[in-house]
Order: C-alpha cells, then structure tokens, then sequence
C-alpha cells in the first residue's frame, strides 16, 4: 500500500496549489502548471523506456509532435472540397466530422477532436511500433543515433510540409470537449478546469504505470536492464517487452502532443525540435533512470521553470549544463537515497588526486 | 525416449571451433555430467542447448522436438532452465524478486494486467511470490529475501541463481559449475540439493571441474575436450579412461 | 541531364562527401581510442570556421586559419580533460548523455558569442563568381581547395597512424588497452590526443568548407549525423572506408537535388542511416565478424 502514498500525496499538494493559486489571485501560474502537468506525462513514459526497459530515445519530440501535428491539422483543416467524397460522407454520418463557421462566416467542415486525437495517438502508436521493430535490435551509440535521426526527420517534415504550416506551425486548434462541460482548451474562464483536467491525466499515468512496475512486466523490464541474458534465459522475451514499451512510452508523448496542443490552441515546429527530445532525456537522467517519481519531480521543477521564463536566454544551455553536470557527478540522478553518499565518495576520490 | 537429444553439433567462432561434432542424449530422470578441461567448449555447448547463439551446425532436441535456432526465452518456457558460470543476478532487485523472474515462463499477467493490477493479476502475483519464497526455503535463504541480490556472499548468490532456476519448475536443468568458488561444506550441500532436485523428477545436466562432485551425483559422464567428445560412460568406468586420465594428467600438469 | 549539370552535381557531391567523410573520420578516431562516440564532433567544425572568421579581420587568412585549428585543437584537449579524462569506466549511456551535453553547451556559447547571423570565410582563391573549367562544367575553384585540404588531410593522418611513434601508440591503445598500458603507453594520454586530433581535422575541415556552405552557431548537429551515416557506411572504426562512403552520400544527397525538395535533403542521409543500422550495422564495407576488431 505504501505505493499509493505518494499517489495521494501528490493529489493533495495539486489541490493545494490550485487553492493557494486561487487565494493569492496567482491563477496564471496554472496556465504554466497546466503545460508543465503535460510534458510530464512524456518524461515519465520516457522514464519507462529508460530507467526500466533500459533503451534511450533520442526522438520522444517526434512522436509528441505527432500527436499534436495530427491533431491539430485533423481539427483545422477544412474539408469542404472533398465534402462529396464517399469516404468523407461516412465519416460524416459516422458523426466524426462537424461543421463550423470561420472568421468571415464561411461554413468549413473539419474532423472532430476526439476522432482525431485518436486517429493521431494511433497513427503515434503505429509508428512505435514499426519504427521499434528494427530499432530496438540496436544498442548504445546506435540506437541514440537511430532514435536522433527519426527525431530530425519528423522535424524535417514538419517544416516542410505546407500542410502542417511549415515554420509557423498550427494556430486556431479549437478546444478538445472531453465531456459535456469539459473542455481542453485554452479559454481563461476554463483555466481551473484544464489544471485539473492535465493532473488528473498526470496522476492516472503515475498509477498505471507505478502499478506496472511492479508488476511481472516490470519486474521483467527491471531484469532486462540488469543482465538481459540471464532475463532471455528465464524466457522473458525481451524483444517483446522493449517493444510494448517503447509503443507505450510513444503513445504517452502523443497524448500529451494532442492535449498541449488543443491546450495551447496550436503548436510550431520547435516541439518537434532535437533540444525537445534532449531535454526529456535530461530531465529523466536527473530523476535518476529508474525512478518514476524521480523524474516526474524533475520534470515539473525544471520545466516550470523553463516555462516562466526563469532561464532567460540560457534555457538550451542549462539544460545542457545539467546533463553533463549531473552525468558527471551523479550519474544515478539527484533524487536517490544514496547521493549523499555517491557525492562524498566523489570528493574523498578527488581529494586524493586522479585514481 | 531422449530427454535431450544432441546431434552433430558444432559451434565456430571465426577460426575456432569450439564445439566440434557433439553428439549425446540426456535420459529423463538422469544426472549427467559434461566435464573437460578449461577452454573444452562446456559453457559453449550449454549456450547451444539453451540458445544463447544457435549452434553452427547439427541439431539439438528436446523433448522430441527441435530447439536449435529458437530464441532462448521460447527454449525457456518449454522447461528447460540453467544457471550461469559466472553468476548472472539482476542488479537493483532483491533475492526474491531474482527468483520471481524465474517464474516469468510460469505466469502469464501483461501489459495491460500489469498496469490495471486486476484481481486475476493479484493473485497470480501472490502466487509468483509464495512460490518463490519456498524456492528460498529449499536453498536455505528465505531468510535473505529483501536483500539486494548482487550484494550477498558469492555462495549465497549461487543458490539464489540456482533457486530462480527452480523455480521455472523445469523439466530439465542445465547447471554450469554449480559448486565453483564454494567450500567444501557448500559443497556438499550442492550435491545433496542435485540429488534431491533429481528425485523430484527434473533432469540434470552439469556441466563441473569439482570431480569428487562428479562421481558421486552423476550417472553418466560425457568428456570434452577441444571441443570434441572424448568419451561417454558410467563415473567408473570413466575414471578408468585412459585417454581421459591422460587429459587431465596432462591439464593438471600444465596447470600446477 | 546535360554533361556539365552532371559534372556539377558530381563535383558538389564529391565536397561534402569529403567534408562529411572528415566528420567521420574525427568520429572514428575518438572512437577507437575509447569506444564512444562523440556527439560533439560537428561542433568542431562549427568552432573552426567561427574562429577562423573572426580572426580574419585581424591576421591574414592563413595564419587565421591555423590559429582557428590550434585553437579548437586546445578546446578538444580541454574538453577531454574537464569531462572526460577523469571518468572511471563511464557506461555507454553516460558517455552519450555526457557528449550531447557538451554539444548543447559549445552551441550554446557559440550563439552567445557570435549570434545567429550567417557568416562566411572569403573565398581562398579569386571570389564567388570565379569559376575554373573542369570536365567542361564551371565550377567554383574552392571546391578544388575543399577536395585538395581534405585529401590531404586524409593522407596524412594515414601516414601518422602508420610511421609516427605516437600514431603507432595510439593504434596500439585502440587495438589492446590492456597491453598498450603494460608497454608503458598511457592510454588517458592517447585519449587526449585523440580528442585534439579529431577537434583539428574538423576544424581545417570547418575552414575550408565556410566560403561555400557559410558557417552558423547550429550546423553541428546536422553534420554530426551525416558524419555519423558515413562512419557507420564505412563500418565504425574504419577510416578509408569512410572516405568511400562519405563520397556515396554526398553524391547521392548532391543528386537528390533535381528529384526532392531541398529540405527532405537531410532526411536523405538519415534515412540511409536508418536502413544501414536496420540491415548492416557492421557497414557496407565491413565484414560482420571483424565489427568488432577496432583498427584504424
Ligand atoms: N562468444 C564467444 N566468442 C568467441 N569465442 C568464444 C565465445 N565463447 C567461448 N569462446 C571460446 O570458445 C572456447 C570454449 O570456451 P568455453 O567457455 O565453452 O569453455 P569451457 O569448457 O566452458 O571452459 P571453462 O571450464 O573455463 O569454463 C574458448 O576458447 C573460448 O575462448
Ligand atoms: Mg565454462
């Protein structure tokens, strides 16, 4: 049960701070809590793949960037002119299609944005999952570069393609209606709604995902990473699990694409950018690896912080300089019970000159 | 019919041919010995058998059916199960949770079981752990279950290997040097656990330098040497090999 | 395509073939003294043609472009020293993380110190309309200075690896650690020179190539993977091949021009990175069981 403890708590310090945000009239700072709620749910399902399943991703931008990209164009995109086609008539009487008034009063026709939120995470999902087939066969240094070089072409690609806006990106995304009454969206009357409605997704995934860790896959997962022969012998089919994690992890990042983006009423290419993806693994290696809570707490600090403006100019550089510091000094994260003594040792090293 | 079936076997590695023309068969209920000097081939020919890399040539059966060229953790799930030469603990779980992997191939619970933690994925997780606490028990280290497998005493850490090997409740057992870097007490109490294992109906083959252990427990003893086999008979009638007594004069000579 | 389009669509491709087959090479080397790949290795040739230009109001040109190489060759040492040297076994993830980490931070003083403006070296000989005839196209003659410095930088260090003492050293180093250290050879040391090495060939490389590609704080990255393509073209480790495959991919990218779009360009390189990891991994010139015997 000790488990759920920091479920809990976590419940209670999100409710706390939207009170206390209330109370002070400091209710913009949920805007930022808002985003930050979502790009955890990208490190902590790349803190999945990492710190258990032992595989670095270099392209987890990508496939958050597919997730909005899809989105995004799937619920602005008129499809007035192919409104005589036979597949779009039954998409429309499949009530997937809705019909809306733009700026000058011109009746336009896009998808809706449940329909495209899944067909978005799916299309994510889809693309995990061929892209970890071959992937996943491939170790270190490669499969950083493999995941890298996916992560660029998806950039490419969202900067090339008019469809998706090419450098300015997707504006004018309109809201996401979860339920009735339950909108995404970045309206200021609905702000509350959305911190809770972003949280909420936060602390689902943690208890899904703290469940699975400790469950046989986890368990499975935690083995691979520590001697993945001796896990191959006791018949825990790692080629597998790798991929069923790293198809998870994806669709998470594109869950998280979709929301932000419905959120943020539209999205640029730079979501999509190297420095996204290098960022998420930063904040997973300063949680620690293996350590779901680890990375979450990281990842809201830091990306907070980011996100007010706190880094100024120096944003990429900080969190360049984190990595390597944290590599260095730490390389099994801040948030661990033995850091104290990891950083002692260091010094006591140190002291002692070059070994 | 032949537990374990082993045909014209090779293995090369670049020039070296490791495993060269391996034939025997393990009878259900036996304990068999592979035994030869350092560098024979014995650890190559398990990796064979248990898939770690598919032989270069010749067939490997089990159970009737050809396992050559399948993945190890499919070799694993139709009962066959081994410990590593040099010991293979996951790192960062502890003794039990070492021995709850061995109960991988025994369970079924998934992605998706794991992550709702269904009732029917409760009790099948209770299930992994009692019975791979009593895994612990029958070493001897229930005792030393919480603890971090990598940083116990290397004795205990082979019975935790040997324990997670159990507890996929094999069929057969592949055994890589069970009793090296024991004493003789462990020693002793490795033989007697053979023995017992044995009697409950699991197939054991061993490959083992310790030869008193050799002749005590096993059946029969198949001999490598540069990869080839030497000899295949009875411990007594082994001992009396003389192109095996020459082989290991030769060794001990050489090593001493 | 008419011969001098296609002669100057050969000629391009064999520039950044040479230039990217340079990358690969910097990645090579540092690679068969320690096992790691540098990420950072495209900074190299960012520094080098940054410095270059800055230093070229002050001193004439060829003094500037030796001061950019010692320079950057000085930051490479440094960088090894600070980061690297010091690390005991560092995992391979660590090692990756520690790189990409140092990527970001060199990119980053670069943007603060020169800005985001697009900068060039002028041209070496004559100006941006000179032309020379070759093979009847007209082509600029700082190709033939890229393809002359790169060759020439390519003979070199082979003749190094081969007849020098410490290039021998260093090959000993790649070859047996263990062994190289017995025989007195200090392999920290050897890293260091790897690293300065790797850091001054990029930065020649970085030099000769600024008049016709420009240089800008953030064209690291993008030549990183292409000269991470090419060196896992040629099979990681294997530096003549690399030559080979890094004039394959120019010329295929250069070629690509007239089918795609420019800016699919890049994906041209990594998609080929991606099917070469997805089918050979061991390069197309490498045998798969000697991937692993690391030999310049
Ligand atoms: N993966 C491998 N790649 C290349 N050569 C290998 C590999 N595994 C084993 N060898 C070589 O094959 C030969 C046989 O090794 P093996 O480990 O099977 O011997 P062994 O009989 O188990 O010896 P020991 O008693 O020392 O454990 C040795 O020369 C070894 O170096
Ligand atoms: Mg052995």
């Amino acid at each position: 049960m000790a488990r759920y403890l920091p479920l809990a708590l976590l419940a209670i310090v999100v409710i706390v701070v939207q009170q206390i945000a209330q109370w002070s009239d400091a209710t913009y700072y949920l805007t930022q809590l808002t985003m930050t709620a979502y790009y955890s749910l990208v490190i902590v399902g790349l803190c999945l793949l990492m710190g258990y399943a032992g595989q670095i991703s270099l392209g987890h931008a990508g496939f958050f960037a597919i997730g909005g990209y899809l989105s995004a164009m799937l619920t602005t995109h008129d499809l007035m002119p192919y409104q005589g086609n036979a597949l779009f008539k039954a998409l429309g009487s499949l009530g997937l299609l809705v019909h809306q008034q733009d700026l000058f009063g011109a009746s336009v026709l896009h998808v809706t944005p449940w329909a495209a939120c899944i067909a978005a995470v799916l299309t994510a999902a889809l693309i995990a999952f061929c892209l970890g087939i071959p992937v996943l066969k491939l170790k270190g240094h490669y499969l950083a570069m493999a995941t890298l070089g996916f992560g660029i072409i998806i950039f490419r690609v969202a900067l090339a393609t008019p469809l998706f806006g090419e450098a300015d990106g997707i504006s004018e995304v309109p809201g996401f209606t979860l339920l009735p009454g339950l909108t995404v969206s970045g309206d200021f009357a609905a702000r509350t709604s959305n911190y809770y409605i972003a949280w909420g997704m936060v602390l689902l995934t943690m208890l899904l995902l703290s469940q699975l860790i400790h469950s046989r896959i986890g368990r499975a997962l935690r083995a691979i990473h520590g001697s993945e022969e001796a896990a191959r012998a006791m018949g825990v089919d790692t080629a597998r699990y790798k991929l069923q994690t790293f198809v998870l992890s994806a669709v998470l990042a594109a869950v998280a694409g979709v929301f932000l983006t419905h959120f943020n009423g539209g999205l640029g290419p730079s979501e999509a950018g190297i420095m996204k993806s290098v960022r998420y693994v930063a904040i997973v290696a300063i949680g620690g690896m293996a350590n779901l809570w680890g990375a979450l707490i990281m990842g809201v600090v830091l990306n907070f912080l980011s996100l007010r403006g706190f880094f100024g100019t120096y944003d990429d550089a900080v969190f360049g300089a984190i990595l390597i510091v944290i590599m260095l000094f730490a390389p099994h994260g801040l948030l661990h019970r033995g850091i104290l003594r990891e950083l002692k040792n260091l010094f006591r090293k140190n002291g002692h000159g070059p070994a | 019919m032949a537990l374990l079936e082993l045909t014209h076997v090779h293995k090369r590695f670049g020039g070296l041919h490791a495993v060269n023309d391996v034939s025997f068969a393990v009878q259900p209920g036996q304990i068999k010995a592979v035994i030869g000097p350092n560098g024979a081939g014995k650890t190559t020919l398990f990796n064979c058998i248990a898939g770690t890399f598919p032989p270069s040539e010749g067939s490997v059966h089990f159970n009737g059916q050809p396992i050559e060229g399948l993945e190890p953790h499919r070799i694993a799930s139709r009962g066959l199960s081994r410990t590593f030469q040099n010991i293979k603990l996951y790192p960062g779980l502890t003794a039990l949770e070492n021995v709850m992997i061995g109960r991988h191939c025994r369970s079924r619970a998934g992605f998706w079981a794991g992550m709702l933690r269904l009732p029917s994925t409760f009790r099948e997780e209770r299930e992994i752990r009692e019975r791979s606490l009593e895994y612990l028990e029958l070493l001897g280290i229930a005792d030393l279950a919480d603890s971090e497998a990598t940083s116990l005493a290397f004795g205990q850490q082979r019975a935790v290997e040997f324990a997670r090997a159990l507890a996929a409740e094999p069929t057969l057992l592949l055994l890589d040097e069970p009793a090296a870097g024991l004493n003789i007490y462990e020693t002793a109490e490795v033989a007697r656990l053979i023995t017992t294992i044995r009697d409950r109906g699991i197939t054991v083959l061993l490959v083992e330098h310790d030869m008193s252990l050799v002749m005590d427990i096993s059946d029969e003893i198949v001999v490598l040497s540069f990869g080839q086999k030497i000899a295949e008979d009875t411990p007594h009638n082994i001992q009396q090999n003389t192109e095996v007594i020459r082989i290991y004069l030769g060794e001990d000579d050489a090593a001493d | 395509m008419a011969p001098e389009l296609f002669v100057q669509y050969l000629m391009a491709g064999v520039t950044y073939g040479f230039i990217y087959a340079i990358v690969a090479i910097g990645f090579n080397i540092i690679y068969n003294t320690t096992g790691i790949i540098n990420f950072a290795q495209g900074e190299f040739v960012m520094l080098g043609g940054m410095l270059a230009i800055s230093l070229n109001g002050l001193v004439p040109l060829p003094v500037a472009i030796a001061l950019a190489v010692a320079i950057t060759m000085l930051i490479g040492a440094l960088l090894e020293i600070t980061f690297i040297r010091w690390l005991d076994r560092p995992s391979v993830l660590r090692m990756i993380i520690i790189t990409i980490g140092l990527s970001i931070l060199i990119r980053e003083v670069a943007l603060h110190v020169w800005g985001e403006s697009v900068r060039a070296l002028p041209y070496f000989s004559g100006n941006e309309i000179t032309t020379i005839a070759v093979l009847g196209a007209r082509v600029s003659p700082q190709i033939l200075w890229v393809i002359g410095a790169c060759s020439l930088m390519v003979g070199t260090l082979s003749l190094f690896f081969r007849y020098t003492l410490l290039g021998q050293e260093m090959r000993a180093c790649a070859a047996n650690r263990m062994a190289a250290t017995l025989c007195g050879i200090n392999p920290r040391n050897m890293v260091t020179f790897s690293f300065m090495l790797s850091a001054g060939i990029g930065a020649l490389a970085g030099c000769v190539m600024s008049p016709i590609t420009s240089t800008e704080y953030s064209i690291g990255t993008g030549l990183a993977i292409k000269g991470f393509t090419v060196a896992i073209l040629g099979g990681l480790g294997n530096s003549m091949a690399a030559v080979a495959a890094g004039l394959l991919l120019g010329i295929i990218e250069a070629f690509s021009v007239s089918v795609l779009p420019l800016a699919f360009q890049d994906a041209i390189a990594i998609t080929i990175l991606l099917i070469i990891l997805f089918v050979r991994p061991h390069g197309l010139f490498g045998r798969k069981d000697a991937a692993g015997l690391k030999e310049f």
